[in-house]
């Protein structure tokens, strides 16, 4: 990739691995995946889950292009779609070098096959996540396309016997102008198959592209998600399954210390109740059944070693530990010495709550038994590797035992990547305990999904800064207290380096500002509390402290906050000109807004992509305000889908405005206060502000769109308060704060 | 025994009167496009038509919608308000409203509702009848335009 730092701060560096070495075409006729195909028919719907195999006379390539004697072309997909675009944009990349009809593209999920499906920035892991889809398939999935487009071509100068070269291929029919000859893909595809596989075929040169970064091309799942015909997790009916609600423990590190089912058995449609590792297990004929019977279980539970602190109390020690020195992440010059020296030193704290990822859909598994004892695994499916290495020990298996298919996610946000596949091996032990012989689906309630983990941290910033007599920065003193995300996690020896989780200092590690002397130190408490990747990563709270003390900073030097960091951005020009487009879109330079109203800006880099942003907030009688407008300037290298890209940039805006304004979960002793969206608040309709975004046109490398837009909001939103009302807002949410 | 009325076709069910419409369309009906969320009328991705009007089926004890036409994201093109709910599609499937589209069965259906009363909602409308209906793809403003747009096409 163009900027390696980036690597080293992103989740591509999953578990140390020959990264970018398997950056080639997998090449291979089409079989159906080893160990995924030997037991029953796939349960899921057509062009949803992995897994399908070529019919007779299908030309298949490769393993991500399957083209049917139908004319129908299935793009198989070996990345998740939970909302990102990702059955858009891979079909794209295959489409464009394919000279495909948009209409005759189906996506299909890949089955698990981490030889043939690995994410190529994750080594030998497959798997979503990072904001890597697109970055890491894109010339894979183009010369997919190309190799198929080549072996077509191959087959149709064979049956008119005319070169190759004459041949043309144009909205998916292959023609030879000359002669008049003319095929579908679907006429050659048997012909096609018997053409050799080119080792290197030719990929267009950008200025050739017809669809990337060119058309509007409809998403293709919209449709069946309009029409309520796609399948989620949650919608999984087979024979004889029972649905599983689970009764957890009311604190983190409570265990069982016994139960009594028989209220819960007497339930009708209930079957059994099961003790697993993470608390009891009612089994049911159908939901409703098993709810009614878990809230009729009585558990005896103990808490003798369970977590007992709360929010407050946990904020209070992280204060405690904020006053020594941390393990140093980044030591540039004396920042010590600078700041002693300083004109003017600026100190604030800044601090975010825990936060729970609330996906729409809440987590949920299916497990089914194989005929040969395997088992197959169905679900919005994010971590295939690490999900099945850990279900196969659960329930004794060889991994690749354990087949799985990829449903469409409702929503994930980081969540279904659990480095513990925390609800698949809750669901394994589930299935485990009621025989091994029955379907079982696992539907947590809201309740769970709101109060079992797993969360963004609660993390504390401090910082100090210096400004010299002409205002200039001279010094940064940054202090981080959370906890790793990483630490105790198979990602540990990748990710926790010199003793640094990067995740906890992505984003402040590296800023996009020249400040001669800057020291950043980091404290890691280890807590019980179960935490984990949420939307932007460690970027969703070094963001907000970094660009909140860069406004605070330019108000101090009585500098425009747009003109106090341009100075300090040589270095960065990509960061600068998406700031100074997103001041140009938003109404930096406007006459000033009225009283009671205020603008705010802010700028971060993460998962390789630049986005800047201005903020607009009314201020309202009871202390309270609303976010009116928000623009958008993101720069991710090359566009593939351009509405995708503005589509990320809305929601993920829009998904980092809830942590903004009003998203925590908060303890008191222990215990989650939050259950449900009463009290575990998100953006609704209401709140969601005009948006507007411009995409810088670039040749570069394309980099991810998930995440980049969500941190950012936050520091804008922040800022513009501060404009607002002459007061500076170090918390979060800011409803709160207000 | 319940009898239910959905999408036109009748179902006769074995099921506890208590049971959350919701729960008897997706696991004794069959019809799965309606979703569960959150189970307290909080969140709207349940959302259907009972008699007509948009109600949380999660939040319906199942008896109480006997004897009534209920519409599901599946039965909405070609049931009561199938002019309005097919625009709705479509304006939905012009913009590429959806994300991850675990909430938009229920935003369709809440969205149809509105339009089905007021033909020509202004943003405030739109905010205020919407408001129900999380999405937390975020999606919202999307959903506005495509509320415009499936407005203008039925003129």
């Amino acid at each position: 990739m163009s900027n390696p730092k980036i690597v080293n701060l992103s989740r591509r560096r999953f578990l140390k691995s020959s990264t970018g070495a398997a950056a080639g075409l997998t090449l291979g006729v089409w079989l159906p995946a080893r160990g995924q195909m030997a037991g029953p028919e796939r349960v899921a719907g057509p062009g949803m889950a992995g897994g399908g195999a070529a019919a007779a006379g299908d030309f298949a390539p490769n393993a991500f292009v399957r083209i049917a004697t139908d004319d129908n072309v299935t793009v198989v997909c070996k990345h998740l779609e939970m909302g990102q675009g990702t059955f858009t944009g891979l079909p794209t990349l295959v489409a464009e070098e394919l000279d495909a009809r948009w209409a005759q593209i189906q996506p299909e999920g890949a089955p698990v096959d981490a030889e043939r499906y690995n994410n190529l920035f994750w080594g030998s892991v497959q798997g979503t996540g990072g904001s890597t889809a697109i970055a890491n398939a894109f010339e894979q999935m183009r010369k997919a396309g190309a190799a198929a487009r080549a072996m077509l071509v191959g087959a149709a100068a064979a049956r008119w016997q005319v070169p190759a070269a004459e041949i043309t291929v144009v909205d998916g029919v292959v023609s030879h102008p000359k002669s008049g000859n003319s095929a579908t893909f679907g006429e050659l595809a048997v012909a096609a198959a018997e053409q050799p596989v080119p080792d290197e075929p030719k990929l267009k040169a950008p200025s050739e592209f017809k669809l990337i970064g060119k058309a509007f091309l409809p998403r293709k799942d919209s449709k069946a998600k309009c029409t309520g015909v796609a399948q989620f997790t949650q919608d999984v009916r087979l024979p004889n399954m029972l649905t599983a609600c689970v009764a957890h423990p009311p604190r983190f590190g409570a265990k069982v210390r016994g139960f009594d089912a028989s209220a819960a058995e007497a339930v009708p449609g209930v079957v059994e109740a099961v003790a697993i590792p993470s608390g009891v297990a009612v089994l049911a004929y159908d939901f409703w059944s098993a709810q009614q019977g878990r809230n009729a279980l009585t558990v005896d539970w103990d808490e003798s070693d369970a977590f007992k602190q709360g929010s407050k109390e946990i904020l209070a020690d992280y204060r405690r530990r904020a006053k020594e020195p941390g393990k140093t992440v980044t030591r540039v010059g004396d920042a010590e010495a600078a700041l002693a020296a300083a004109a003017t030193v600026v100190e604030a704290e800044y601090s975010v709550p825990f936060l729970a990822h609330a996906a729409m859909e809440t987590m949920d598994c299916v497990i089914t038994p194989d005929a040969d004892g395997g088992v197959r695994v169905v679900n919005g499916e994010q971590f295939q590797t690490i999900d099945q290495q850990a279900v196969a020990e659960v329930l004794g298996l060889e991994p690749e035992q354990v087949r799985i298919e990829m449903l469409y996610a409702g929503g994930s946000f980081g969540r279904r990547a659990n480095p513990q596949s925390d609800y698949l091996v809750e669901a394994a032990h589930i299935f485990k305990a009621a025989g091994g012989k029955t379907s079982v689906k696992l539907i947590w309630t809201r309740e769970d999904d709101t109060r079992a983990g797993f969360y963004r941290p609660l993390y504390l910033h401090k910082v100090r800064a210096g400004l010299d007599a002409d205002g200039k920065p001279v010094a940064w003193q940054h202090r981080i207290v959370g906890q790793s995300i990483i630490t105790g996690t198979a990602f540990e020896p990748a990710l926790v380096v010199d003793g640094i989780d990067q995740t906890s200092v992505e984003g402040a590690k590296e800023l996009p500002y020249a400040i001669p002397n800057r020291h950043l130190d980091l404290h890691s408490p280890e807590l019980p509390v179960p935490v984990q990747w949420w939307r932007a990563v460690g970027s969703t709270h070094t963001a907000f402290a970094v660009e909140c003390m860069m406004d605070e900073l330019a108000a101090a030097a009585g500098t425009d906050p747009v003109d106090f960091r341009v100075a300090l951005m040589g270095e960065h020009p990509r960061e600068r000109d998406v700031l100074k487009l997103a001041a140009q879109q938003g109404g930096w330079y406007d006459p000033p807004l009225a009283e009671g109203r205020g603008r705010g800006i802010a700028v971060h880099k993460s998962f390789g992509s630049h986005v800047g942003m201005v903020a607009e907030v009314t201020l309202d009688d009871d202390n309270g305000f609303s976010v009116d407008r928000v623009v958008i300037a993101v720069d991710c290298g090359t566009v593939v889908n351009p509405d995708v890209v503005v589509a990320q940039m809305e929601g993920g805006m829009g998904f980092g405005l809830s942590a903004a304004l009003m998203s925590e979960i908060t303890l008191v002793d222990g215990a989650v206060q939050q259950s449900n969206f009463h009290d575990y608040l998100v953006l609704r309709m209401d709140k969601m502000p005009e948006v507007e975004v411009h995409i810088v046109p670039s040749n570069e490398a394309p980099t991810g769109v998930g995440e980049p837009a969500t941190p950012v909001i936050a520091p804008a939103v922040a800022n513009a308060l501060a404009a607002a009302t002459g007061k500076r807002y170090h918390q979060l949410p800011l409803e709160r704060a207000a | 025994m319940i009898e239910l009325r959905v999408n036109g076709e009748t179902h006769q069910l074995d099921i506890d009167p208590q049971m959350p419409l919701l729960w008897a369309l997706r696991e004794h009906v069959g019809l799965t496009g309606t979703k569960y969320g959150c189970g307290i009328g909080q969140c709207g991705a349940c959302t259907v038509h009972l008699g007509g009007a948009a109600v949380r089926s999660c939040s319906v004890p199942v008896s109480a919608a006997a004897d009534q036409d209920i519409t599901t994201i599946e039965g909405l093109a070609d049931g009561p308000r199938g002019a309005v709910g097919s625009a709705v599609q479509q304006a939905w499937q012009d913009l590429d409203v959806v994300q991850c589209g675990f909430c938009q069965s229920g935003q369709i259906m809440q969205a149809t509702a509105l339009l089905a009363t007021d033909p020509a909602p202004d943003d405030a409308a739109i905010d205020t009848n919407m408001t129900g209906n999380i999405c937390r793809c975020a999606t919202y403003a999307r959903i506005r335009r495509a509320i415009h747009k499936a407005a203008q096409a039925l003129g």
